[in-house]
């Protein structure tokens, strides 16, 4: 059928154009095993793991990396981790007001005198910075920016459902383990830390710059700090942020066992959710507007087949 | 068509009164309902009612954004996010612009290869070809700014790739590129003046548009034998009903697609470095263009050779604009007689060795043009070393062991030496671009010109009425 080839050199044209995405260097982000759940025009968030994720960036992540484009309602609103029916507004939702009054801000508006206070959070304000400004932050990490995850998980990736959350779950969880990083000393007289490569071609070692950590999904270039063949370099780069979680890290509110994985998964979920809040208003409108597309689209062809009808062509 | 004679008829008092005064009613009339078209037209030809819907979508969607959009450095990548967060309906707004942005390409491309398989450049139709060339040009420049505004990475850096372009024109260069930016470097003004351009210049595709159906609208259709219309009564149907059902269908059929993207995969077209904020001081490590201008990136890319004075920089922006020049010309470029493909055996297999090369430039513009396509040999480490002597030399290795421990053997010696990537000679996406780049131009300046003097028609039909008879005969192809 004609329609068919038209539509079919449409999607060609598409799928070369999208898959043609130049390859980095460092090594590609699986989903979790079984796939992520939000996945697929009908995946939804998990929403307990998306409120353990929140607990899991309040506690670990929120000490270096701000949010800025989340206020505290958003958890409440609707497709939220704190939503609830009762609250339709979610500046009322009493957990959520909790959560913001936890933390403390300086307050935007002068007082009467025309200082400004610190006040506890209340839900309309924006998630609490962890620093006042870039300079601070990198002043307080050896010189490198905790970037905001506000929409990281979109940021990651090519674009398809769950890319960006695969990338922060292998990241976090995907740190060489510890016992394979060992010490000497180096040329300068002081230690440094350097991991063995053995593998099927890449055989060498590897030398961590001071206040540098080794990840084999963190984009990057290892080349200068590679003795081995140049040809065959090590996936990944070096971040300046240190493996954050262990088992036990944090301690879940229900009761959910806090290993490594676990709370990767659910940070992962928790930015999921975060870089795109109306992605479960987007998929279930999705629906009906496919259904009534494909019904019109019915309708059209066989309205067409009958005005057609007596005419050759 | 001109000459047809207008079966318009007022019926009611106030109708009569405007027809005398402003025939407006009549215009629409003639134009989308009795207008006689080709009764022949597949599905190719839904593509301009398809375009037409999307540059509505276009305009609606942006008018929108644009109460909710601050053009400000410092604002702009939040207030989309605002959009996409607090605005209701927001983020179906901002999804469907930037999808549509895609799907609108998608759609142009489609139409211009139909154009170019069917003759429709032809006489009579040579500007109403110009005035498409025309659009597509506008469309670029509008895709283009409108790119800049989310204020992500690939907006800022894909800008000032584009823009610096403008800096290899000779003499006058730096200060179009100043000019166009409004001063030394991308900053707020220039944000601003993008956003200004990114909102006027869809209206200017819209009266261009007005002007490519006037230009139709003289002709009349092409069709897929590329015979004109020589029995109104035979060969053509009315416009409605006959093409505004078959170009419903089509268009819904259309919109599911954008549909599945707006709403599945929103992001799938797009660059994820354009969701972090743009920071002029951090390059991204591939900058690429949206897919819709990759095969123009390739070509631009493809040219690092200099051909007498003209220096590579400049002549990849001159092969990059005549790319599209070359469209401007083709009526006169195309020496057959034949207007359709279907009736040039040899032409045809030419076209569709064209529409490859289009695809495949798309894929060169993609990836990084060093990266090898085939290897020719594995890379070799090269050793070079500087003995205590001062004298200077080199020695390729296979193996690293080897590599590893002359060069020690030479540090030991007390001289300097270090390791480096020889290469293995490769075919190369920089050399696959150079072919199809060459292929892409001589399609237009030799392929066409010498094989319209040459090659021989075959089957075309004494009219469309003929053609039509002898299909439905044979039973082919039930929906067309």
């Amino acid at each position: 059928m004609k329609l068919l080839r038209t539509l079919f050199a449409g999607f060609s044209a598409l799928a070369i154009a999208t898959t043609a995405h130049a390859a980095g260097g460092s090594k590609h982000a699986d989903a979790p095993e079984g796939g992520w759940p939000f996945a697929g025009p009908v995946g939804k968030l998990e929403m307990d793991s998306v409120q353990r994720g929140y607990q899991v960036y309040r506690e670990v992540c929120a000490a270096c990396h701000g949010m800025k484009l989340l206020s505290y309602r958003n958890l409440g609103e609707k497709g939220g981790p704190f939503y609830d029916y009762e609250y339709p507004n979610a500046n009322d939702n009493p957990l959520v007001k909790e959560f913001a009054a936890m933390d403390e801000i300086l307050d935007p508006v002068p007082n009467d005198s025309g200082d400004y206070d610190y006040r506890p959070a209340r839900p309309s304000d924006p998630f609490r910075s962890p620093y006042p400004n870039e300079q601070a932050a990198r002043a307080a990490n050896g010189g490198a920016y905790p970037p905001d995850l506000s929409v990281i998980t979109k940021a990651r990736g090519h674009g398809a459902d769950g890319e960006g959350a695969s990338y922060v779950y292998r990241l976090i969880k995907g740190y060489p383990d510890p016992e394979t990083i060992l010490t000497r000393e180096g040329e300068d007289g002081l230690n440094e830390n350097y991991i063995k490569f053995d593998d099927d071609k890449t055989h060498g070692e590897l030398v961590q710059p001071l206040g540098q950590y080794y990840n084999p999904y963190m984009p990057g270039d290892v080349t200068a700090q590679w003795d081995g063949d140049p040809r065959h370099v090590p996936y990944g780069g070096f971040l300046a942020m240190a493996p954050q979680l262990t088992d036990g890290r944090v301690e879940y509110m229900d009761g959910t066992e806090a290993t490594v994985d676990q709370m990767a998964y659910d940070i992962a979920q928790f930015l999921q959710w975060a870089g795109d809040p109306k992605q479960s208003q987007r998929k279930s409108l999705g629906l009906p507007v496919m259904i009534y597309l494909v019904l019109l689209s019915l309708l059209l062809w066989f309205s067409y087949q009958r005005i057609w009808r007596k005419v050759g062509h | 068509m001109s000459g047809h004679e207008s079966t318009y008829k007022p019926a009611s008092g106030f109708t009569k009164w405007l027809d005398s005064r402003l025939p407006i009613i009549r215009l629409a009339h003639d134009s989308f309902v009795d207008f006689p078209t080709p009764k022949n037209l597949n599905y190719w030809y839904t593509f301009g009612g398809i375009l037409a819907v999307c540059l509505v979508i276009q305009i609606v969607t942006g008018v929108v954004l644009a109460m909710h959009y601050t053009a400000t450095v410092d604002q702009a990548f939040a207030s989309v996010e605002r959009i996409m967060r607090d605005v209701p309906f927001g983020w179906l707004l901002r999804y469907i612009h930037a999808v549509g942005a895609s799907m609108f390409f998608l759609a142009v491309y489609i139409h211009m290869f139909r154009g170019l398989y069917y003759g429709s450049y032809k006489a009579p139709r040579e500007i109403l070809w110009i005035l498409g060339c025309v659009i597509f040009l506008l469309m670029m420049a509008t895709a283009f700014l409108g790119y800049m505004l989310p204020w992500g990475q690939m907006s800022l850096h894909g800008a000032n790739v584009i823009i610096s372009l403008f800096g290899a024109i000779p003499l006058v260069g730096e200060a179009i590129q100043s000019w166009l930016l409004g001063g030394p470097s991308i900053g707020n003004q220039t944000l601003q003046r993008f956003f200004s351009l990114h909102y006027l210049l869809p209206f200017m595709i819209a009266g261009v548009v007005i002007l490519h159906i006037w230009a139709l609208h003289v002709p009349g259709n092409n069709n897929p034998t590329g015979v004109e219309v020589q029995d109104v009564e035979k060969d053509t149907v009315p416009f409605h009903p006959y093409y505004t059902v078959k170009d419903g269908f089509a268009i819904v059929v259309f919109l599911i697609i954008f549909a599945a993207f707006v709403f599945y995969l929103p992001n799938v077209l797009g660059h994820a470095d354009n969701y972090i904020e743009a920071n002029p001081l951090v390059t991204p490590a591939h900058i690429v263009p949206e897919w819709y201008l990759l095969p123009f990136y390739a070509i631009l890319r493809a040219i690092t050779f200099d051909i007498g004075p003209i220096e590579a920089k400049l002549l990849g922006v001159i092969f990059m604009f005549a790319a599209i020049a070359v469209l401007f010309v083709l009526p006169w470029l195309d020496t057959a007689k034949t207007k359709s493909m279907r009736y040039r055996p040899v032409a045809k297999q030419f076209f569709f060795g064209f529409v490859a090369s289009c695809l495949l430039l798309g894929w060169c513009g993609a990836m990084n043009p060093d990266d090898p396509i085939i290897p020719m040999g594995e890379d070799k480490l090269l050793v070079e070393f500087t003995n205590a002597d001062g004298n200077i030399g080199s020695r390729p290795f296979d193996g690293y062991e080897e590599a590893a421990a002359f060069r020690a053997e030479k540090q030991a010696e007390g001289g300097v030496a270090s390791m480096s990537i020889q290469k293995a000679p490769a075919f190369r996406f920089i050399h696959l671009a150079q072919i199809l780049t060459a292929y892409y131009f001589a399609y237009f300046l030799v392929i066409l010109p010498i094989l319209g003097l040459r090659e021989k028609p075959k089957g075309e039909p004494d009219s469309i009425h003929k053609a039509v008879l002898g299909q439905s005969s044979a039973q082919a192809v039930p929906a067309e």
